[in-house]
């Protein structure tokens, strides 16, 4: 039986990442390449004048400027992919394209929908030409009056998403509480910023299409550009086996993808395309600015009697992309009158997309600083406030529960962290100058799957390589995949191979909403189990006798070189359970009284993800999603200025993530969680739920710390003084 | 960026004859420079390095401590000398970046860095007077919660990026410089130059003309120094604002302070009525909360940066009470 903590095994791609031996999308390099470098928009919303491309053109080494005035029309493309959990979202990725502005075909006519819009490619035979001569194109503009002030419009939201939920009646509750909380949270814009800059490298040979990409979903890159360009499906070749990272931002098929295939085709070379920092500001996503009002109605025992969630989000025309901020309040906490919806207010932004926890993480922010809220106006412990209101069944609609931990994280964390010492009254703990502040708060993600396959080939010396398309941002798929199915074979890991990052394989879902574990660890579950299955057959023996030296001596003894077998994976049609992850944090500030900057200096977390693959890879994810939090917390804000339509810290100077020095002690505690409901492997997934819920439980800190309550991210200085 | 020649020179003379012709730009570390070549601000047509010119000494000469040019930031930051006898200077350079680019950049270079307001830098297609003369400010009406609130014109409100220039302001610092037509000696703080109406012309520094040395006086006030720098991060990021102090005491009488502010101004920001209003006082938290205000009377701020008036106040009463130590 699978252990429900999997051993720590270092990284299976470990070494050759920090020797240099593996190879991210920008850097293949193909004979005869050149090099793509974009143009920007820089007005938010009008029409193209004029392209003056004599400069560009006699620059050193160009080869083409490529824009509307010359592109060839391409085909409608494929949307973005229902998100997990949504009607839709159990389509096999095959079938689903992933374009990230389906009203937003590049260079297909001349209007500009936001600054930063890719209007124009210059090719030519370095990067620095290309960049070079991208400086050298001159747009002129005919200006329209832009939306660019998501207050201003705040009556025309729509409900994109069709996220409104009601339950009882929320108002009526509400009205008659003794007890109160009625207030308006905001989150800013984020972006992901992931280490490594999109880029790809592309290549045409007559119909075929080959394309090195950093994504999280290259299936759907499959599909959107079988769409966009006219060819088979089969025609198209996508590789992505390395991603630095990604956070949600290379779940989309980005405009510079297409650009640069285009490109390719025109110039009739392999393109490479490279974004700079500044421009992954622009046209490769963030996390839209929301406005969240949270109105929680309790008695005066704690019980909440009405709950109701709404505001708005940014987005634009030309992508369908809603943040999904009220997905938590169905989930979170047992009410009976709830009203929930998340609207969008059409800017001329760039496109927003999904970034760590989407939803769940502003959610979370509004939901549970109200919640603290509430616990000080009821004079009760924000825990104990918390228990009070656990679900015992999932109250969006009565199921039961998969399995469900969050007490145990609730009780393991507040002991660990020394929780019953608090002193409830703001601003009572001190260490020397600065004052001290203890909050919580909880987290929670749900735990989705969807269609996957894989392929499993058991050699005559005994070695397995597993098949499937999925793809590695650094969260530890290779190295989990490749334990489970050494574990389901009974052999050891040094003899599994996984292979994935490529669409010739067996094909896979995006690897986003913390699903990977889930959707790909299910075909590779099965493909072994079948295998093991199947060598038991070939010599006619009990599977259970199977063992690590069964493999090697049963196909020798049968004269086979090897056996494979596949299995698609597919999560029911009717799910009975309701399937989500739970945690808690709890954090002590500390705050200088005179010079307010906060600091983080200890957290404690506590997680029930399910059966946890692989104890190391599990933690850095925790880690990586609570210094994430952090830095929403405190630090993340892209500014943006709404007099000339445009971010303004686009840079890693100004855009600020956490360095070493911001994160001191973190402590995380995993939660055993058996779970056979979920999925055949009990995993629930534990990408996002690190990052949810750590701004919040902040927030509550600096509120214990200082007795002041800010309701803006991110908590800089000034809010403080 | 644009295409560019490159020479590279061994000799203060060479060098300067390469950096006086049309479009010349010295490189030392490059740290900045060719950030800003790739964001397509700067264009120098020709590109002098000048790392292999021996200006990367430092030398206790009389009456102080004379710094090459080309000294590195992570060398100066710990140099006996400097650690011992100009403690502000020290610690000025070790909060300052991050250990990789103060492996780089050079101390001539880290004074000519120029400012990180993103409309200047980063979005060259918006309105900027520093970057295109006469266009306009956009960060007077928009964001500038990082803009100076201190030494602003109508033009330009853009912040000084340094952290040591204000270590050096505060200290006295000389600057020698070397151009066609000779040497001379500029103070610090007579060297970078306020916005006024001309925010493009940023340093007493002719073309062709190269900083060969930085000399900081000896003094009490330099060995009782220190600086004091608020950010958001905790690490790597440019001053909210920050407080270079030095104080001549006498017992808990201070004869005569050096105080100089960043990240709040548009220039290293001596400050002058601060130094006045402590001089001949006791190092009291009221004298120094005075001293504050009496620099910060000139401060005006636009949307996003009405803090940093009280916390560049806090900042300097902090910084002095730590270094006034047990007497105040
Ligand atoms: C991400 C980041 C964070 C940073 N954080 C900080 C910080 O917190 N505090 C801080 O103070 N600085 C900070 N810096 C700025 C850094 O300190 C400067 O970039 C560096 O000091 C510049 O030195 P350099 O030798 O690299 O200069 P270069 O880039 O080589 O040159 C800069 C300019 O100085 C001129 N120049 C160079 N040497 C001479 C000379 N001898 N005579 C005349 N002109 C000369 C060049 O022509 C050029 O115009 C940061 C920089 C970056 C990129
Ligand atoms: S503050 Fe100065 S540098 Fe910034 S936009 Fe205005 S003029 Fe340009």
């Amino acid at each position: 039986m699978m252990p429900p903590l999997g051993p720590p095994l270092d990284r299976v791609d470990g070494r050759k990442k920090v020797t240099g031996g593996a190879k991210f999308a920008a850097e293949h390099n193909l004979e005869n390449m050149a090099y793509a470098a974009m143009v920007m928009s820089t007005i938010p919303s009008g029409t193209i004048r004029s392209i003056d491309t004599a400069a560009a053109k006699r620059s050193t080494g160009v080869i083409a400027v490529i824009s509307h005035l010359n592109a060839p029309r391409l085909g409608p493309a494929p949307g973005q992919p229902p998100a997990a959990g949504q009607p839709g979202a159990a389509a096999p990725p095959q079938q689903q394209g992933n374009f990230a502005e389906p009203q937003l075909i590049p260079f297909s006519d001349n209007k500009v929908h936001y600054v930063g819009q890719r209007i124009a490619v210059v090719v030519a035979d370095t990067i620095e030409h290309a960049a070079r001569g991208a400086e050298l194109v001159k747009v002129t503009y005919d200006e329209t009056p832009a939306r660019l002030d998501m207050q201003q419009f705040r009556e025309q939201g729509v409900d994109r998403a069709k996220s409104l939920f009601t339950k009882g009646d929320a108002d009526a509750a509400f009205a008659s509480a003794s007890v109160k909380i009625d207030q308006i949270y905001r989150t800013p814009h984020e972006h992901h910023n992931p280490m490594e800059a999109h880029s790809i490298v592309a290549a045409w040979d007559g119909d075929h299409l080959t394309l090195y990409d950093s994504s999280q979903n290259i299936f759907a890159v499959q599909q959107t550009m079988s769409r966009l360009f006219g060819i088979p499906k089969e025609n198209v070749h996508i590789l992505s086996q390395f991603v630095g990272g990604a956070f949600g931002s290379k779940g989309s098929t980005w405009p510079h993808v297409v650009i640069g295939v285009l490109a390719a085709r025109m110039v009739n070379r392999p393109v490479k395309v490279f974004l700079t920092r500044k421009q992954l500001f622009f046209g490769n996503g963030h996390r839209p600015e929301t406005q969240q009002r949270v109105a929680l109605g309790a008695n005066p025992e704690g019980k909440l009697l009405a709950m109701i969630h709404e505001g708005m989000s940014q987005s634009n025309d030309v992508c369908t992309y809603a943040e999904r901020f009220v997905r938590p309040t169905k989930a979170i906490y047992a009410v009976d009158n709830m009203r929930a919806i998340n609207p969008i207010v059409s800017l001329n932004l760039p496109s927003p997309t999904y970034m760590r926890a989407p939803g769940e993480s502003p959610g979370m922010f509004a939901i549970e600083s109200a919640m603290d809220e509430l616990a000080y106006a009821l004079k009760m412990d924000p825990l104990q406030l918390r228990l009070v209101n656990h679900a015992d069944v999932n109250p969006e609609d009565g199921k039961p529960w998969s399995s469900k931990s969050l007490k145990e994280c609730y009780a393991q964390g507040a002991d660990k962290f020394g929780w019953s010492k608090r002193n409830p009254e703001p601003r009572s703990m001190k260490s020397g100058r600065d004052l001290i502040g203890w909050g919580m708060a909880s987290a929670t993600y749900p735990a989705h799957r969807s269609p996957a396959s894989a392929r499993a080939v058991v050699k005559s010396d005994g070695t397995v390589t597993i098949y499937t398309g999925t793809h590695e941002m650094g969260m530890g798929t290779a190295t989990v995949m490749s334990q489970l199915a050494a574990e389901t074979l009974g052999i050891p890991v040094e003899r599994v191979r996984f292979e994935y990052g490529d669409t010739t394989l067996p094909p896979t879902p995006i690897s986003a909403g913390s699903m990977t574990a889930a959707s790909v660890g299910s075909a590779v579950f099965g493909a072994c189990d079948a295998l093991k299955k199947r060598v038991a057959e070939i010599d006619g023996v009990d599977p259970a006798t199977i063992n690590a030296e069964s493999y090697h001596t049963i196909l020798s003894k049968h004269y086979l070189d090897d056996v494979e077998a596949r299995f698609d994976a597919k999560p029911p049609q009717q799910e009975p359970h309701a399937t989500q992850a739970f945690g808690a944090h709890f954090v002590e500030v500390a705050i200088d009284q005179d010079i307010p900057v906060v600091r983080v200096q200890r957290m404690v977390s506590a997680f029930a993800g399910g059966r946890i693959l692989n104890a190391k890879t599990a933690r850095s994810q925790y880690f990586g999603g609570i210094i994430q939090g952090i830095g929403m917390a405190l630090l993340e804000e892209t500014h943006f200025d709404k007099r000339l339509g445009t971010f303004t810290n686009v840079n890693f100077a100004e855009y600020m993530v956490p360095t070493n020095a911001d994160v001191r002690s973190i402590d995380i505690i995993m939660v055993p969680e058996e779970d056979h409901d979920v999925n055949p492997i009990g995993v629930k997934g534990i990408g996002e739920i690190g990052i949810v819920g750590v701004a919040p439980a902040i927030a509550n800190a600096v509120f214990h710390a200082t007795g002041k309550r800010v309701r803006d991210l991110p908590i800089t200085i000034e809010k403080l003084m | 960026m644009q295409p560019f020649d490159f020479v590279r020179e061994h000799e203060v003379s060479t060098a300067v004859k390469a950096g006086s012709r049309d479009g010349a730009k010295f490189i030392a570390g490059g740290t900045n420079l060719v950030d800003l070549m790739k964001c397509d601000v700067e264009h120098p047509t020709h590109v002098v390095d000048i790392n292999a010119v021996p200006l990367s000494k430092v030398e206790q000469v009389p009456g102080g401590v004379r710094i090459g040019a080309l000294v590195r930031m992570s060398d100066l930051a710990v140099h006996p000398l400097i650690v011992k006898n100009f403690p502000a200077i020290s610690q000025s350079l070790l909060v300052s970046a991050s250990p990789q680019i103060r492996n780089m950049a050079s101390i001539g270079g880290n004074l000519m860095q120029r400012t990180r307001c993103p409309y200047f830098r980063e979005l060259t297609w918006t309105p900027c007077n520093k970057r295109n003369p006469g266009s306009g400010c956009s960060a007077i009406e928009g964001e500038n919660r990082l803009h100076a609130i201190l030494g602003t014109s109508d033009a330009c409100i853009a912040t000084h990026p340094s952290d040591l220039a204000v270590a050096v302001a505060a200290l006295d610092g000389v600057l020698t410089l070397r151009g066609p037509k000779g040497e001379r000696q500029v103070n610090a703080t007579d060297f970078h130059l306020l916005p006024g109406n001309t925010p493009h012309i940023e340093h007493d520094l002719k073309h062709g003309e190269m900083i060969t040395s930085l000399f900081i006086p000896d003094g009490p006030h330099a060995k009782r120094s220190s600086y004091l720098k608020i950010r958001d991060r905790a690490s790597f990021e440019f001053a909210l604002t920050a407080a270079a102090v030095g104080l001549d005491l006498d017992g808990s009488l201070i004869r005569s302070a050096r105080v100089a502010f960043g990240g709040v101004g548009t220039k290293p920001w001596r400050a002058k009525f601060a130094e006045a209003a402590l001089g001949g006082q006791r190092a009291t938290p009221d004298v120094f909360r005075a001293a504050a205000e009496a620099e910060m009377k000139s401060a005006v701020a636009h949307r996003q940066n009405a803090y940093k008036i009280e916390l560049m106040k806090r900042t300097l009463v902090r910084a002095l009470s730590d270094l006034a130590g047990g007497v105040a």
